[in-house]
C-alpha cells in the first residue's frame, strides 16, 4: 500500500487522481498541430527520393508551377542561396535540409512543393519531375567498414571511411583476463532491428514569419521547445532570426516516445518558406513518410558475453556494438555519450569486471537512433545482458530466477559502483522478483511446463527479465546537448488567492504532466492540485528547460517543481511567523498549513499565509508569491524491473501467444499510481511490439518493405495481452522527493521476458537464441535449422 | 468538377462544395472545422479518424465526402449534451484510458457502436471490437476497462472500481 | 494521401449504372464498399476518371435461402453477412472468415461482392466461395449471366466482370444434412491479410460417408484455387485421420505461393497443410 501524506482533498503524491487533461482530449477539444488554422496559411508537401543513393541530375518543377493554387518549389539550390540547405544534428553531425546533388536514403526530401491546399500541394508533388542517376547503395553496416566500401559522407573533408565513431568503457585487461580463466562463457551475436516510435500522430509544423515584427511563431510537434528554439536560432541566426525573436509553441502531441525530439528537415524548409513569402507554412506528415524518412531507434548489432563460475556465480561481461546510424548520426544522446546509458548493461548482477566498446557506422538508410523510449540506448542494453543471462543459467544447468537470485546486488550494498562506472543508487532487486514470481505462480508453471512438453501440442515458456534502468540525464557535470546542461525547470506563481500556475521546461505527450507536477506542488505546498494549474510547450512563457524524453521529467522537472515548492514554504514559514507573532523555530508544518508546536488551534492555512503575501507581507520582505528552480540533479536515477512472461507456442503452426505478464516496477515513490500504472501499460505494448511485430526492413538496393501500417505492425488490443503489473518502492535517496522516473522502465524490460520466455518453449527442441523480432516465421525457421519438423511434419 | 453536399454533423447542416476526391475526415476537420477527429495514417489502419455514419463506425479517412451526403454524421464534438459527458467520455476519463489523446476520439466513437450492437461484451469481444483502432499509449487495458464500464453505466448496473489494480 | 481527382456519379438504378459503365468506358471503376479501392486511389496506384458508386442502388444487399440455393446480394457487407441469422447457424465458415477480414469499421463497408470483385487471391472470401461451390450472378446491359467461381477469377485484379458490367449475386448450394464448414487464416496480426488460409466444407450422408467435400485457399497462389486433389481424397470417404492427413498434404503441394514478409514457400505450404487439417476436422466436428 502507497502511504499519502496528505488528504484526498489536497491530492499530493500517492492518490490516484484522475487526470486533469482528460477533458479536453475526450471532448474533441485537444488542440494538436495539425488543428491549427492561421488566416492565409499556406500548405507544404515534400517530394521524396525512391533511391536510397543517387545523383539528383534535374529537378523540373515547371509542370507542378503550372497547376493553379501551386505557390512554389522549393529546392537544395534555392536553399543554398541562404546557407539553409544542411543543419547540425543534435550529435554535432551534419544533415541535409534539402540536397543539391546527391540523396542519401530512400524517402530523403529533395523538394518542398507549396500551394493553397493540401490537395493542390499533393497534386504539385506528383507533378514535379526529378531525373536521378542511381548508385548501388550501401545498406550492410558490417560491409561499410570494409576498406574498399565506398565512402558515403564525401561533405565531409578528408573523410576516408565510413566510421562514425568508437567508444569503449571498463578494464579491458581486468576484463580479459576473467574471461580467460573462467569455468564458463556464453557468447551470442544478436540484432537489435530498427524500429520506429511510429506515435498515432505524425510529425509537422506551422511556421509562422512575421516580416514585420521580424517574428517567427513555430507551432511544432517537439518534446523538447527550448533546446529546439535554440537550434533554430544556431542554424537561422546568420539571416537574423535570432533567438528572442523566435517562439516555439508545442501544442497537444499525439504521442512522442523520442521521435519527436529530433529537428527534420520539413521544419527547416517549412521556416525558411515562411521567412521568404511571410505566409504561414504548414506541413504535415503522412504515416508513411513518418515511418519511412523520420529518425528510426534501435538497430545496434552486440555480440554480448558472460563468463562465469560453473555453480552459477557471474564474474564478467564482455559487449562489442556495431550501431548502424543510417547516413548521419543523427541520435539525441547527451553529446559525450554517443552510445548514449549502454553501459547500464552490466545489469543487476554483483560482478566486477566488464568491458564494453561500440563503434559506429553510416550506411544508405534514414538517420537516427533517436531514444525510442529509453534513456539512450538502455534498451539495447538490457536485451544483451538478459538474454545471455538466461544462456548462462541454462549452460550452468540453473534456473534462471534461482541464477538471478543468486547474482543480484544485495540490497544493503546500495549504493552500488558498477564496473563501468555508474553509481546505483538504491534498489531491492530480491524483492522485486520475489513478488513476480509468487503472482505468476512460477513453481507450479515450471510443473505445467513439463506436463505441456509431454502432450506435445503446445509448448510453455516462462522467461524472466530483471532489469536495472538508468534516467534523468542529467548532472552538469557529464550531461548536455549541443552544450546546454541538461538540468530542468520549475516556475511557481501562486495567486493571492492561493491558487497557483507552475510552468516547465518539459513539455508532456501524454505522460499527464498537468496532473502529476500539480500533485508533487501540492504535496509540498497543501494547495490543492485541483487549484494548480500546470503549462508546459511555450518558450515564451516556459522556463528553459531540455524537454520530455528518456524518463527526464519526474527526476528533473518534478524535482524543480518539489524545490521550488520548498523555496515558497520557507517563505510561507516567515510569513507565518510573522502573522501568529510567533518565532520560526515554533512552527511546526503539516500540508496545507503552519501551526504552532504545542498549539495546534493556533494556525494559517497556505491560503491565508499567501494572501498575506500579497497584502500584509513582514517588513523587509519581497513580496508576491513565486519562485523558480532549476535542479541539477546530484545522480541518475536507477529504477528497476522484475518481469515475467508467460508464452505459449503453437507445436504446429509455430503461432506464439502471451499467455500472462507479470511487471512488477519500481521507480522509488510514486507521485500517482494510476498514471505510473498507465504508463507501464503503454510500455509493455511497446515492448511486445519489438519483441513480436515491429521491425524496419530493407532490400539491398535501399528499398523499404513495410514503410506502411499495412506492414509496419503495430500491435492491436488483440496482439497486447492483459498486463498485471505491481511495484516494490526503493525510494531514490537523493531525490527531493524519492522518486526515480518510469516511463521507459516496461519498453526496456519487457522484449527480453518476452524472448527469454518463447526461447524457453522451445529449448528442448535444441534453440538457444532468437532474434526479435520472434515471429511464427522465423521460429518455423530455427525450428527447422534444428531438425524438429523432420520428426514431427 | 466539385459537388454541393450537405453533411448532417452532430444534428447540424453544414452545406459546402468539395471536389469527389475530398475525403470526409478532410471536410470534417476543415470545411466544418471540427478538429477532434484525427488523422493518424494512409492505409486505413490506425482508426483514429473513426466516426459515425448513420450510427455505424466508419473510418473517414477512406469514405469520400460526397458519399456521405445527406447522412447523420457523429463526430467527438457531439458527445457531450447539456446533461453532461457520455457514459463513454466518462468511461475513458474514470479509467485512466487516455494518455496522450490522439486516438481517444476514435476509440470513443468505435466503442459506442461496439456497445449499441452489444451492449454487455467480453473482454475478448471488446479487444476483437477495437482492433482497427491503434493506440501506441495505453497499452489496451485500461481502454477495455472503460468500455466494460461504461457497458455497466449504460445498462444502470453497479460500475466496477476506477482504482488502479495492482498485483 | 490523396487521389488524383475524378468525376463522381451515385446512379439510383442498376440500369444507369450499367449505362454509365458503358459511357465512361475503362476509365470508369464501381464504388462499392471503397475500402480496397480507395486506399489504392490515395496511394496513387489507382487513378480511375469516373467513380460510379452503386450503393444507392436499392435490391442489391440480402441474405435468403431460396430454391435450394442461399443467395447474397453482392452489395451485403461484411457485418450484414457477420450478423445474418442464417449465415450463424449454418454457414459457419462465413462468420470464421468475416471475423478475420481486416476490422469492424472496415467490415461496415466492405461488400461480399466487392471482395470477389476485387480480383485480389489475398482476400478471403474467394477461399470461401471454392469451399462451398460458389456461383457468381454478374449483369450487364444484355442482362444476367452467371459464371461459377473456378471460372471467375482470371489474374491479378482481373476477373469474369467486363467492363460494362455489375457484379450482383453470390449462389450457393444450400446448406442440408450433416453439414459443416471453417475457415481459418494464419496472419501476422489481426486484420492482416493470410500468410495462408483454408476454406473447408464437408457434408455427411448417414453412413458417416463424404458426399460433398470443398476446399479453397487464400493468398497461396496468384488467383484464388480450389485444392481440387484434396476434395477429390475427400469424396467417398469415410474422412478417417489418414484422408484428412492426405488430403491437407495434396493442399499443401498443390498452392503455389510464392515469398514475402510473410514468410517463405516453405512455410506458407506447411500452414497450408497443418491449417487444412484443422479446418477438416472442425468443419466435420460442425456436421456433426
Amino acid at each position: 500500500m502507497i502511504k499519502c501524506k496528505t488528504s484526498k482533498e489536497i491530492g499530493g503524491m500517492g492518490h490516484s487522481k484522475k487526470r486533469k487533461e482528460d477533458a479536453r482530449f475526450i471532448q474533441g477539444k485537444g488542440n494538436y498541430v495539425d488543428d491549427v488554422k492561421l488566416p492565409g496559411m499556406l500548405y507544404m508537401d515534400i517530394v521524396r527520393s525512391p533511391y536510397a543513393y543517387a545523383k539528383i541530375k534535374n529537378i523540373d518543377a515547371s509542370k507542378a508551377l503550372e497547376i493553379e493554387g501551386v505557390v512554389a518549389v522549393v529546392t537544395g539550390k534555392d536553399l543554398e542561396k541562404y546557407g539553409l540547405h544542411w543543419m547540425p544534428t543534435l550529435m554535432s553531425d551534419t544533415q541535409m535540409v534539402l540536397p543539391t546533388d546527391t540523396v542519401m536514403y530512400q524517402a530523403q526530401e529533395v523538394a518542398a512543393v507549396i500551394a493553397t491546399s493540401r490537395y493542390i500541394a499533393r497534386d504539385g508533388k506528383e507533378a514535379v519531375r526529378v531525373e536521378y542517376e542511381p548508385m548501388k547503395p550501401l545498406m550492410d553496416p558490417f560491409k561499410a567498414l570494409d576498406e574498399e566500401a565506398p565512402v558515403l559522407r564525401v561533405d565531409q573533408e578528408g573523410k576516408t571511411d565510413n566510421h562514425i565513431w568508437h567508444w569503449e568503457v571498463g578494464d579491458k585487461e581486468k576484463t580479459d583476463s576473467v574471461f580467460d580463466n573462467a569455468d564458463v562463457v556464453v557468447k551470442q551475436q544478436m540484432h537489435i532491428p530498427r524500429i520506429h516510435v511510429a506515435s498515432i500522430e505524425t510529425c509537422g509544423c506551422v511556421a509562422s514569419y512575421n516580416k514585420v515584427e521580424n517574428h517567427l511563431t513555430m507551432y511544432m510537434t517537439t518534446q523538447a521547445p527550448h533546446a529546439i528554439r535554440t537550434v533554430i536560432a544556431l542554424v537561422a541566426g546568420h539571416v537574423g532570426l535570432t533567438e528572442e525573436k523566435i517562439r516555439v509553441i508545442s501544442p497537444d502531441i499525439g504521442g512522442g516516445f523520442g521521435g519527436k525530439v529530433p529537428v527534420y528537415p520539413g521544419y527547416v524548409i517549412a521556416i525558411a518558406v515562411s521567412f521568404l513569402t511571410g505566409a504561414p507554412i504548414k506541413w504535415i506528415e503522412d504515416r508513411s513518410e513518418n515511418l519511412q524518412a523520420d529518425s528510426f531507434a534501435r538497430d545496434y548489432h552486440i555480440t554480448a558475453e558472460m563468463a562465469g563460475t560453473k555453480d552459477g556465480k557471474i564474474q564478467a561481461t564482455r559487449f562489442k556494438v556495431l550501431a548502424d546510424h543510417g547516413y548521419t548520426d543523427a541520435s539525441a544522446n547527451p553529446s559525450k555519450f554517443p552510445t548514449g546509458l549502454f553501459s547500464i548493461g552490466t545489469g543487476s548482477y554483483d560482478y566486477g569486471a566488464s568491458y564494453m566498446e561500440a563503434d559506429a557506422v553510416y550506411t544508405n538508410k534514414p538517420p537516427g537512433g533517436v531514444a525510442y523510449r529509453c534513456s539512450f540506448r538502455v534498451t539495447e542494453a538490457v536485451h544483451a545482458i538478459e538474454r545471455v543471462t538466461d544462456m548462462f543459467a541454462k549452460k550452468v544447468g540453473k534456473d534462471p530466477a534461482q541464477l538471478r537470485m543468486e547474482n543480484f546486488i544485495k540490497k544493503e550494498d546500495f549504493p552500488w559502483a558498477s564496473p563501468t562506472g555508474w553509481s546505483y543508487d538504491s534498489g531491492d532487486y530480491h524483492a522485486g522478483l520475489q513478488k513476480a514470481m509468487d503472482a505468476i505462480g512460477y513453481d507450479d508453471l515450471r510443473k505445467e511446463q513439463i506436463e505441456m512438453r509431454k502432450e506435445g501440442k503446445k509448448f510453455l515458456g516462462i522467461g524472466i527479465s530483471t532489469f536495472t534502468e538508468v534516467v534523468g540525464a542529467g548532472p552538469s557535470k557529464d550531461f548536455d546537448i549541443l552544450g546546454i546542461k541538461m538540468f530542468d525547470s520549475a516556475e511557481i506563481r501562486v495567486h493571492p488567492t492561493g491558487k497557483a500556475i507552475a510552468r516547465f521546461g518539459t513539455k508532456s505527450q501524454g505522460q499527464g504532466h498537468e496532473t502529476t507536477y500539480a500533485q508533487i506542488i501540492a504535496e509540498e505546498l497543501g494547495i490543492p492540485m485541483e487549484n494548480i494549474q500546470i503549462e508546459e510547450g511555450d518558450t515564451d512563457t516556459a522556463p528553459y528547460g531540455l524537454g520530455t524524453y528518456a524518463s527526464r521529467s519526474t527526476p528533473t522537472a518534478g524535482a524543480a517543481a518539489a524545490m521550488a515548492a520548498r523555496k515558497l514554504r520557507d517563505k510561507a514559514k516567515k510569513i507565518a511567523a510573522h502573522l501568529m507573532e510567533v518565532s520560526e523555530q515554533d512552527l511546526e508544518w503539516e500540508p496545507g498549513k503552519f501551526f504552532v508546536k504545542g498549539a495546534p488551534e493556533k494556525s494559517k492555512t497556505i491560503q491565508e499565509i499567501v494572501f498575506a503575501a500579497y497584502t500584509n507581507h513582514p517588513e523587509g520582505m519581497e513580496g508576491g508569491f513565486e519562485a523558480t528552480h532549476y535542479y541539477d540533479p546530484p545522480n541518475l536515477t536507477f529504477p528497476s524491473g522484475a518481469y515475467i512472461c508467460v508464452a505459449e507456442v503453437d507445436a504446429e503452426t509455430c503461432d506464439i501467444k502471451v499467455r500472462r505478464f507479470v511487471a512488477i516496477d519500481d521507480c522509488g515513490n510514486i507521485i500517482n499510481p494510476m498514471i505510473v500504472q498507465g504508463q507501464v501499460h503503454g510500455g509493455l505494448t511497446q515492448g511486445i511490439a519489438p519483441a513480436m511485430y515491429e521491425e524496419l526492413i530493407y532490400d539491398e538496393s535501399g528499398n523499404i518493405l513495410n514503410g506502411t501500417f499495412m506492414d509496419y505492425l503495430v500491435p492491436t488490443a488483440v496482439e497486447s495481452p492483459s498486463w498485471e503489473t505491481g511495484h516494490t518502492i526503493t525510494p531514490a535517496p537523493h531525490h527531493p522527493i524519492g522518486a526515480k522516473g518510469v516511463g521507459e522502465s516496461p519498453t526496456v524490460g519487457a522484449p527480453p521476458a518476452i524472448v527469454n520466455a518463447i526461447v524457453d518453449a522451445v529449448s528442448h527442441l535444441g534453440i538457444k537464441h532468437l532474434e526479435i523480432p520472434v515471429t511464427p516465421f522465423k521460429l518455423f525457421k530455427e525450428l527447422q535449422k534444428v531438425g524438429y519438423f523432420d520428426n514431427n511434419a | 468538377m466539385t459537388k454541393k453536399i450537405t453533411l448532417k454533423i452532430n444534428g447540424a447542416e453544414h452545406t459546402m462544395e468539395v471536389e469527389p476526391r475530398m475525403l470526409l475526415v478532410h471536410a470534417i476537420r476543415e470545411n466544418a472545422s471540427l478538429t477532434g477527429t484525427h488523422i493518424g495514417c494512409d492505409t486505413s489502419s490506425c482508426g483514429a479518424c473513426t466516426i459515425l455514419i448513420d450510427g455505424k463506425s466508419a473510418k473517414s479517412c477512406t469514405v469520400l465526402a460526397v458519399q456521405a451526403d445527406g447522412k447523420e454524421i457523429a463526430t467527438v464534438e457531439g458527445l457531450a449534451t447539456a446533461e453532461g459527458l457520455h457514459p463513454i467520455q466518462e468511461g475513458f476519463h474514470l479509467n485512466h484510458a487516455l494518455h496522450c489523446g490522439f486516438c481517444t476520439p476514435g476509440m470513443m466513437m468505435r466503442a459506442i457502436e461496439l456497445l449499441e450492437k452489444n451492449p454487455n461484451p467480453t473482454e475478448d469481444e471488446i479487444r476483437w471490437g477495437i482492433a482497427g483502432n491503434l493506440c501506441r499509449c495505453t497499452g489496451y487495458n485500461n481502454i477495455v476497462s472503460a468500455i466494460q464500464w461504461t457497458s455497466a453505466k449504460m445498462q444502470g448496473k453497479e460500475l466496477p472500481s476506477t482504482e488502479p489494480k495492482f498485483v | 494521401m490523396i487521389a488524383e481527382n475524378f468525376n463522381y456519379e451515385a446512379p439510383s438504378t442498376l440500369e444507369e449504372a450499367i449505362s454509365l459503365l458503358h459511357e465512361y468506358g475503362d476509365e470508369a471503376k464501381i464504388l462499392a464498399g471503397g475500402h480496397s479501392l480507395i486506399p489504392m486511389m490515395k496511394l496513387r496506384f489507382a487513378a480511375p476518371t469516373h467513380l460510379i458508386d452503386i450503393n444507392n442502388i436499392p435490391g442489391l444487399s440480402y441474405v435468403k435461402e431460396e430454391g435450394g440455393m442461399l443467395k447474397i446480394g453482392a452489395m451485403t457487407k461484411e457485418v450484414e453477412v457477420e450478423d445474418s441469422e442464417i449465415i450463424k447457424s449454418k454457414y459457419h465458415l462465413f462468420t470464421d472468415a468475416t471475423k478475420l477480414i481486416a476490422d469492424p469499421q472496415v467490415r461496415n463497408f466492405g461488400t461480399l461482392g466487392g471482395n470477389l470483385a476485387h480480383g485480389d487471391a489475398a482476400n478471403d472470401h474467394p477461399a470461401v466461395m471454392f469451399a462451398l461451390g460458389a456461383s457468381v450472378e454478374i449483369t450487364g446491359k444484355d442482362g444476367k449471366r452467371t459464371v461459377p467461381i473456378d471460372d471467375f477469377f482470371h489474374g491479378f485484379y482481373t476477373t469474369s466482370v467486363q467492363h460494362g458490367e455489375v457484379l450482383t449475386e453470390i449462389q450457393i448450394p444450400a446448406a442440408s444434412g450433416r453439414f459443416g464448414s471453417a475457415y481459418h487464416k494464419a496472419e501476422r496480426k489481426v486484420g492482416d491479410y493470410a500468410t495462408a488460409g483454408v476454406a473447408a466444407m464437408v457434408q455427411i450422408d448417414e453412413d458417416g460417408k463424404c458426399t460433398r467435400a470443398g476446399i479453397g485457399l487464400t493468398n497461396v497462389n496468384s488467383i484464388p484455387m480450389r485444392a481440387a486433389r484434396s476434395e477429390e481424397v475427400l469424396i467417398g470417404s469415410d474422412l478417417s485421420e489418414s484422408v484428412i492427413n492426405q488430403a491437407a498434404l495434396f493442399a499443401s503441394e498443390d498452392c503455389n505461393p510464392s515469398e514475402d514478409l510473410r514468410g517463405n514457400v516453405e512455410y506458407k505450404r506447411h500452414l497450408v497443410k497443418i491449417i487444412t487439417k484443422r479446418m477438416l476436422n472442425k468443419a466435420i466436428s460442425r456436421a456433426k
